[in-house]
């Protein structure tokens, strides 16, 4: 889904735990997330700790959208 | 008591009429010129045309070429959409049986033209279609997995051969009779898998496998692994607090109850989910179905794959332009490579429609 | 390790006073089992039926399947670290009661247990059409959570299979086999022409309902290590998991593992058989790294010059498995895949998650994605209330007469990627 995205002409970050097969399906803007369980955040930190988490993820995916690349890249 | 089984047509009209074929041709082959003449519109002949005489002869006598239509490459390249219509109503009222198109050996625009012709006619008249094609030949990547395409040599010295090879597999196809391998019938390996049951079990052809491989004999793989197409990056946002952001997720997230029945693996759909005037995805709105991992977590707090607590506070805080007023959703386990990509192309035109100028896909 | 395993015929199955084998039939006391499952409180009832092949019978949802084995002698019991005491397996004697099943069924614990049809055009896509299935249909407490439910199910299985399998213990096998891998060195050695050849056995460990247990312990919690083929062949893995049925790794299917038993085959003839390097397939990115670095590094430690990968499971683990296959042909250590495909219903999609190139030997388990048709069944053990929701199921798969359209996917271990199977996929 992310290359019709990319395809259609709208920058797209694609935010995954299997960062692996993202870089194999060509996925060009990518930001790892934490777990399949919970890819955005970590419950077992409690949920302050967990929401500055997904904060800090998508400020990351945020950052990615707005930084040039030439080929694929991970935005660790 | 003998049973002889007659083709579709006689049966169903209780005559002995022939099938009807119609066969496609480019300027070339109808002798009407080179590629000075690539831009002629298309044209309908009744009766064979050029090669339609081989055509007609591999067929045999149960079958006769109805019309041909002739048309330029180049013509058809730059106008598909309106070349293929008017081809379409040209062969209408001859209410064909069989399309054949082609073969078209090693030439690219032809082969193109020949492919995009056949699969639309295919689903067009829901007949049975075919053409021919070098394995190299353009056409043959972007249709094979469409339509039938025997492989011929690249060039039309291979007439001869290939054009038997076509009406062969062109008589299976409108008798209804079961098609075999590509080795065995001649046609380029679609990429269609298709399951049979081997003589021997898995783990056994695998040693015999792996004994080649260490031996350094040649060995066969059952699957050759696919080679993923790639999209170049858009260009970076050049000011996210000035865009509209939207929110696309594998994760499976749906409103509570999955009002639209989204499959938790092998999704055939995908939904569309009003976010308005949500701070947060909370438990009792939003559920996930993705059947591919434990979903204890994400049941209890959905903002784990859909972020909208943070991504409403940083909208708020003026750090991104505005956040598009719905996600999207699907479920990434199972699905196959072929829906996600029609899933795509569909909801990218509502993203496009909507000023949606940055997109976060989450996964999990 | 030297195993003798002997193998006690059954070809039926039948209610009796006691549990015990004559002639080839296995008597089962359908009381004792009852009994023995509602030792657990977690479960608040339980019945036990019997499924024979040819029959028109429907299981589901089915959680796992157990093979009755019983240890005569060699020191440990079976399914050590899960039922019984944690001991090493693998050596001295076991018979099995072949052509038998524990089947354990009941309402579902998620939605990914499949069905077994004992007769009609589903049943050649599984192997417990042609065994004779003790089903223990459990009903668990009221308001129990899932994981819970799972493990009170999964031991349940395995109690009843070990109580069948003491009828094994003093009846004389038709069969013998006798399985020996030795120590590394005087492997090696006592076969030096020979290509030295390993197994990595990828065991599932996503987390709930996608679990697998080594003498007990969770695989998620491992590091990989390396197993002798035998002590499989006791029960020292042991399924907790319910994955896509047509891929369900069965406890069964782990004590009869299929590579380890064809390489086992030709032992001696025309290859070294070495060893198994277990790994698994977890869900965050630093344990794929780590478990492919260390499969990679055994098999390079073991001086193997090829290996047979299966894995169990399809998307996640598709990563894991092109990882093990990248990192050890890097070693110079050659690669085969055994897997299954999911190429969509049409066969036209891509097959895998994932693809390296070195993947260039793969040997296909067919495709999951296909679409079946079969028949109603007259008897239904277990219910068929969950089928539209299993995965494989959508809605309007369970026809108002009983008969079922749905992926193959459905089927329990129909697509079953370690090669036990006949099934394939080519490309057409």
């Amino acid at each position: 889904m992310v290359k019709e995205i990319e395809r259609a002409g709208i920058p797209v970050v694609h935010m995954c735990t299997v960062v692996p097969i993202s870089l194999t399906i060509g996925a060009n803007r990518i930001v790892p997330a934490i777990g399949i369980p919970y890819p955005l955040g970590d419950p077992n930190l409690g949920e302050e700790k967990s929401k500055k988490l997904r904060r800090s993820l998508v400020e990351k995916a945020l950052k990615a959208l707005q930084t040039e690349i030439t080929e694929q890249t991970v935005f660790e | 008591m003998d049973i002889i089984s007659l083709p579709q047509k006689d049966i169903k009209e209780g005559t002995m009429e022939k099938i009807k074929v119609i066969h496609y041709i480019n300027q070339f082959f109808a002798q009407i010129g080179g590629e000075e003449k690539a831009d002629i519109e298309p044209m309908l002949k009744e009766g064979i045309v050029g090669p339609g005489i081989a055509l007609k002869s591999g067929l045999g006598e149960d079958y006769e070429i109805a019309a041909t239509v002739i048309c330029g490459d180049t013509y058809f390249g730059g106008n598909i959409e309106k070349a293929t219509k008017t081809i379409i109503e040209m062969i209408r009222p001859y209410k064909p049986d069989l399309f054949v198109a082609g073969p078209a050996f090693n030439a690219g625009r032809y082969g193109v033209a020949c492919g995009a012709i056949a699969k639309a006619v295919e689903k067009e008249f829901n007949i049975p279609v075919i053409t021919g094609m070098y394995k190299e030949n353009p056409g043959a990547d972007m249709f094979k997995k469409d339509i039938y395409i025997i492989e011929t040599a690249n060039s039309a010295a291979d007439m001869r051969k290939a054009m038997p090879k076509i009406c062969k597999l062109a008589k299976k196809l409108v008798n209804g009779e079961e098609i075999l391998s590509p080795s065995e019938e001649g046609y380029l390996e679609r990429g269609i898998r298709v399951n049979y049951f081997n003589e021997k079990r898995g783990s056994d052809r695998a040693v015999d496998l792996i004994l080649k491989k260490v031996a350094g004999e040649p060995y066969e793989t059952e699957y050759p692994m696919p080679v993923f197409d790639r999209v170049p990056p858009n260009p970076a946002v050049k000011d996210i607090s000035k865009v509209k952001v939207a929110v696309v997720t594998s994760g499976g997230i749906v409103p509570q109850g999955n009002p639209d029945r989204i499959e938790s693996s092998s999704a055939t759909k995908y939904g569309i989910y009003d976010i308005t005037g949500l701070n947060s995805m909370t438990k009792d709105k939003f559920m996930t179905v993705h059947g591919g991992y434990d979903r204890t977590f994400v049941l209890e707090n959905p903002n784990l794959v859909v972020p909208l607590d943070v991504l409403r506070e940083m909208e708020k805080e003026g750090e991104i332009g505005e956040l598009a007023n719905y996600f999207i959703a699907t479920t990434g386990t199972g699905t196959s490579v072929g829906n996600a990509k029609a899933f795509g192309e569909q909801f990218s035109k509502k993203l496009v429609a909507d000023g949606v100028g940055a997109v976060i896909l989450t996964s999990t | 390790m030297r195993l003798e395993l002997g193998k006690i015929k059954i070809n039926n199955v039948q209610f009796g006073e006691k549990t015990e084998v004559v002639k080839g039939t296995l008597y089962v006391n359908k009381d004792e089992i009852i009994k023995l499952v509602l030792e657990d409180d977690r479960i608040i009832s339980a019945d036990v039926e019997l499924a024979r092949p040819g029959e028109s019978v429907r299981i589901a949802p089915v959680k796992d399947v157990i093979e009755p084995r019983v240890k005569v002698s060699g020191g440990g019991e079976m399914f050590p670290g899960s039922i019984n005491k944690v001991r090493q397996v693998g050596s001295g004697r076991t018979h099995a009661l072949v052509g038998a099943a524990v089947v354990t069924c009941g309402r579902i614990v998620g939605f990914q247990e499949g069905l077994i049809d004992m007769s009609g055009p589903a049943a050649k896509y599984t192997p417990f059409s042609e065994t004779n299935n003790i089903c223990v249909v459990i009903e668990p407490a009221k308001g129990i959570e899932t994981h819970d439910y799972e493990a009170a199910g999964r031991i349940a299985g395995l109690k009843v299979a070990a109580y069948i399998g003491e009828a094994g213990r003093n009846t004389e096998p038709d069969e013998v086999v006798v399985y020996e891998t030795k120590p590394i060195l005087e492997q090696v050695n006592e076969y030096p022409g020979l290509p030295k050849i390993g197994y990595v056995h990828m065991l599932q460990s996503q987390g709930l309902l996608h679990d697998t247990y080594y003498y007990g312990v969770d695989a998620k919690l491992m590091v990989p290590t390396f197993m002798y083929p035998t002590e499989i062949m006791d029960g020292a893995i042991v399924s907790g998991n319910c994955v896509a049925p047509c891929d369900k790794v069965t406890t069964f299917h782990h004590l009869n593992n299929p590579v380890i038993e064809d390489l086992y085959k030709r032992h001696g003839k025309d290859l070294n058989f070495i060893g198994v390097i277990l790994t698994n397939e977890n869900v965050f990115l630093a344990d794929k790294e780590r478990s492919s670095d260390m499969t990679a590094k055994l098999c390079e430690f073991l001086g193997l010059d090829g290996v047979l990968i299966t894995e169990e499971g399809y998307g996640n683990p598709d990563t894991d498995l092109m990882m093990n296959c990248k990192k050890v042909s890097q070693k110079g250590v050659k690669v085969v895949l055994i897997t299954d495909e999911f190429p969509g219903r049409d066969g036209k999609s891509q097959s895998l998650a994932d693809a390296v190139e070195e993947g260039d030997a793969l040997v296909s388990c067919g495709n999951g994605n296909v679409i079946i048709n079969f028949p109603p069944m007259e008897k239904v053990i277990g219910t068929l209330d969950f089928i539209e929701t299993m995965i494989g199921g959508y809605e309007g798969s369970l026809k108002p007469d009983g008969s079922i359209e749905a992926e193959l996917q459905i089927v329990i271990a129909s697509t079953i990627a370690n090669g036990y199977n006949k099934l394939a996929a080519k490309g057409y």
